[in-house]
């Protein structure tokens, strides 16, 4: 599904991200840990066509993202506030993005439906401007709207800081369900490695933008993972 | 700790984001700040001789007291629209050890440094010393120049007192006008004379010193107001927060009959309405839509219809310009997202287009009563909307292109130049000058008529070539697709 060839990216003379060969299957749960700094955000702006690659390139369904567009239609993000509107409702965002999506107001209502104990009454309905939520309520309205328009791809940049402790479960519960669907390729980073290695199948470990560990999830995972960064 | 403060406030001048705008944008700022300098200088030393020769009747200094009423109410004015209280940056001096009044006091005390203090005294002072030069005693000059200090800064105090008492309603900017409305109507119709009895009581003072205690315990008393109101507020939900109010929404569901370009053109009629700074562009549109009193009631400009072309342009382009030239910039904020969306850029742009399209023709029907000026000032007008649809729309959405500055869209927009880059100012060209050249060759070459049809010609021709240069204005957006992430990206 996803496949990074001989990427990487340079800034100055200051290589922040290289990686020489990644792939992922199609319904795999692919989590990245690391440190700060480590190129996790990087390696997800260049999957999103967001910076461009010093060198390589990366190939989304056989499509490779920086030459033609079409990769879009199929793959829900969320990186970080910059890609809220802090001038909207939540709901005007929900429907902004689902028009964008192909769908209309009943089915983006439908589907926020599912949502309700995410959104704990705090985001629907609440009048209120993105910009003046909480960090954390943005950070759920974000996360839903990448699952609008049943994506086969989605990328989430540490979907879990923030959150407070009761949506952290229900949004781990969430993404397990969507990795039951084979259908869907989930990327997520994260610090807390409880979470990642509940959530996702395969773990790899990035440290000054090279892959040190790739590991498929097992009991001993997050053992080996504390020893890895206890340093 | 006052010395503490004072090495901040150093500090946050020098290292602030202020000097790493362009070079031009301060230079132009410092061409402003000397303009206005100049201009108080030149009153405070042209007034003497110049009421002298109007009122040959009355002492020049009296009419300077009886003018000093309206003096302070456009003082006010000009402070509640250009003036802040510089609350927001003691937030991270709240948890530290100092005493809450004593960073109000250092607020307070800081206003009193502002620039529309200091300005009034290139007019005083020298005013104050043309008095002495024509032999008016000492110790009445110095009291007179001080009690005009403390008046100033009396407007000072005061209009903080109004702003906050404002801030609190819905359409903040109503309380002054009725006020200072108010104030000019009952002077004007003699109910109760201001400008008199503020003359009066000038003069009063200047005749018995010691009367200068009065101005300024009404000073020290606006003051007191002023630390009472804010030692109150000096919570991070009170004073020092933005407000949050409730919203109302509205689906536009009349978009939706557009097509393709229907949820971007909600998310622009949003963007302008829910956001200061594209609000305030309203505001001022607004204010320029009288820009053509100026010129079109002067028989001089009558002779010279390349004037009139340059008014067409400003009037029904104004919106175009002002909204158009920061293209993509409105939506810094969040290009990351439209960029990892489903749209397309065509759409996108497309949709800014309409917009400034319906402007156009909108800013034209509103101008239909300059027919009142002649016919021929409507057909200018026509002509000029039909370049700004189809020749300066474009332009703007090309220059867009280049844009690479940021803008933080709560921000309001007067003295704002956030955003503003080389860019700004090279596309001022083609969009003013060019049209106006046009016309003016035509016009001197064949006549009036043909100098109008160019312009007409022109913008028929653009419209038709549309879908053409949107092409070639998409693919220059896409080419610079990274660089615009990036750039955005960076705060200031």
């Amino acid at each position: 599904m996803i496949k990074a060839i001989d990427i990487s990216k340079k800034y100055g003379g200051n290589t922040v991200l290289s990686i020489a060969n990644l792939e992922i299957p199609k319904g795999q749960c692919f989590g990245l840990v690391g440190n700060n700094g480590a190129g996790k955000t990087t390696f997800f702006n260049l999957l999103l066509d967001l910076i461009q690659p010093s060198t390589g390139h990366i190939i989304l369904n056989d499509i490779q993202v920086d030459k033609n567009e079409d990769w879009k239609t199929f793959t829900g993000s969320f990186i970080d506030e910059s890609f809220l509107i802090g001038y909207l409702t939540p709901e005007e965002y929900f429907y902004f993005v689902g028009e964008l999506r192909g769908m209309n107001k009943a089915d983006i209502d439908a589907f926020l439906l599912q949502f309700t104990d995410i959104f704990n009454d705090e985001i629907l309905g609440a009048k209120k401007y993105l910009r003046d939520l909480s960090k954390g309520n943005q950070k759920k309205v974000g996360i839903i709207a990448a699952f609008i328009g049943n994506p086969e791809v989605i990328v989430l940049d540490e979907p879990f800081a923030n959150l407070d402790p009761t949506t952290q479960i229900r949004l781990k519960q969430l993404l397990k369900n969507v990795v039951d669907n084979q259908e869907v390729t989930l990327l997520i980073s994260s610090h807390d490695l409880g979470h990642v290695t509940e959530v996702c199948d395969r773990i790899v470990v990035l440290e000054k933008g090279e892959i040190v560990k790739d590991l498929s999830t097992s009991t001993e995972t997050l053992q080996e993972l504390e020893t890895y960064f206890t340093v | 700790m006052i010395t503490r403060f004072m090495s901040l406030e150093w500090k946050q001048f020098l290292r602030s984001s202020y000097w790493q705008k362009s070079i031009a944008i301060n230079i132009l700022m410092v061409f402003l700040g000397l303009y206005f300098i100049t201009m108080f200088l030149a009153l405070g030393v042209g007034l003497f001789p110049v009421l002298e020769k109007m009122y040959p009747d009355t002492d020049p200094f009296v009419q300077v007291n009886n003018f000093m009423f309206y003096w302070l109410l456009a003082d006010l004015m000009m402070r509640f629209f250009l003036q802040k209280l510089p609350v927001m940056n003691v937030k991270p001096l709240l948890v530290l050890p100092l005493k809450k009044s004593k960073i109000v006091h250092y607020v307070l005390n800081k206003s009193a440094s502002s620039f529309f203090n200091f300005l009034p005294l290139f007019a005083i002072v020298p005013f104050s010393l043309v008095l002495l030069f024509k032999d008016y005693q000492l110790v009445q000059v110095a009291v007179w120049a001080c009690s005009m200090l403390v008046f100033t800064l009396i407007v000072n105090f005061l209009n903080f007192i109004i702003e906050s008492k404002s801030s609190e309603t819905e359409f903040a900017f109503l309380p002054i006008m009725l006020l200072v409305s108010g104030l000019l109507a009952l002077n004007h119709f003699n109910v109760i004379s201001f400008s008199g009895i503020l003359a009066d009581g000038i003069n009063y003072i200047v005749a018995t010193p010691w009367m200068v205690l009065v101005p300024v315990l009404l000073l020290v008393g606006v003051y007191w107001v002023n630390f009472k109101m804010l030692i109150g507020k000096l919570y991070i939900d009170g004073a020092l927060k933005k407000g949050s109010k409730e919203v109302s929404t509205n689906d536009l569901a009349w978009t939706r009959k557009l097509g393709a370009i229907a949820p971007f053109l909600q998310l622009d009629l949003k963007l302008i309405w829910r956001n200061k700074r594209p609000r305030s562009t309203i505001l001022m549109l607004v204010m320029s839509l009288f820009y053509g009193l100026i010129f079109y009631p002067n028989p001089t400009y009558q002779d010279m219809p390349a004037m009139l072309v340059f008014v067409g342009i400003f009037i029904t382009g104004i919106f175009m310009i002002n909204f158009g030239q920061f293209i993509p910039a409105w939506d810094s904020g969040y290009y990351n997202m439209l960029m990892s969306q489903n749209i397309k850029y065509k759409n996108y742009l497309d949709s800014k287009y309409k917009l400034m399209m319906a402007s156009a023709v909108i800013l034209f029907v509103l101008s239909i009563p300059y027919v009142y000026f002649g016919w021929d000032i409507l057909l200018i007008h026509f002509a000029a909307m039909i370049y700004n649809i189809g020749v300066n729309t474009h332009v703007l959405l090309f220059g867009g292109s280049f844009n690479r500055k940021q803008i933080d869209l709560n921000k309001s927009a007067a003295f704002n130049y956030q955003g503003t880059g080389a860019v700004q100012w090279i596309i001022g060209f083609p969009l003013m000058a060019l049209p106006i050249l046009l016309f003016y060759i035509s016009y001197k070459l064949i006549n009036y008529e043909a100098g109008i049809a160019t312009l007409i010609v022109l913008g028929v021709l653009g419209m038709v070539f549309h879908q053409k240069l949107m092409k070639v204005i998409v693919q220059c957006y896409k080419n610079k697709k990274y660089a615009m992430i990036a750039a955005f990206s960076q705060s200031n």
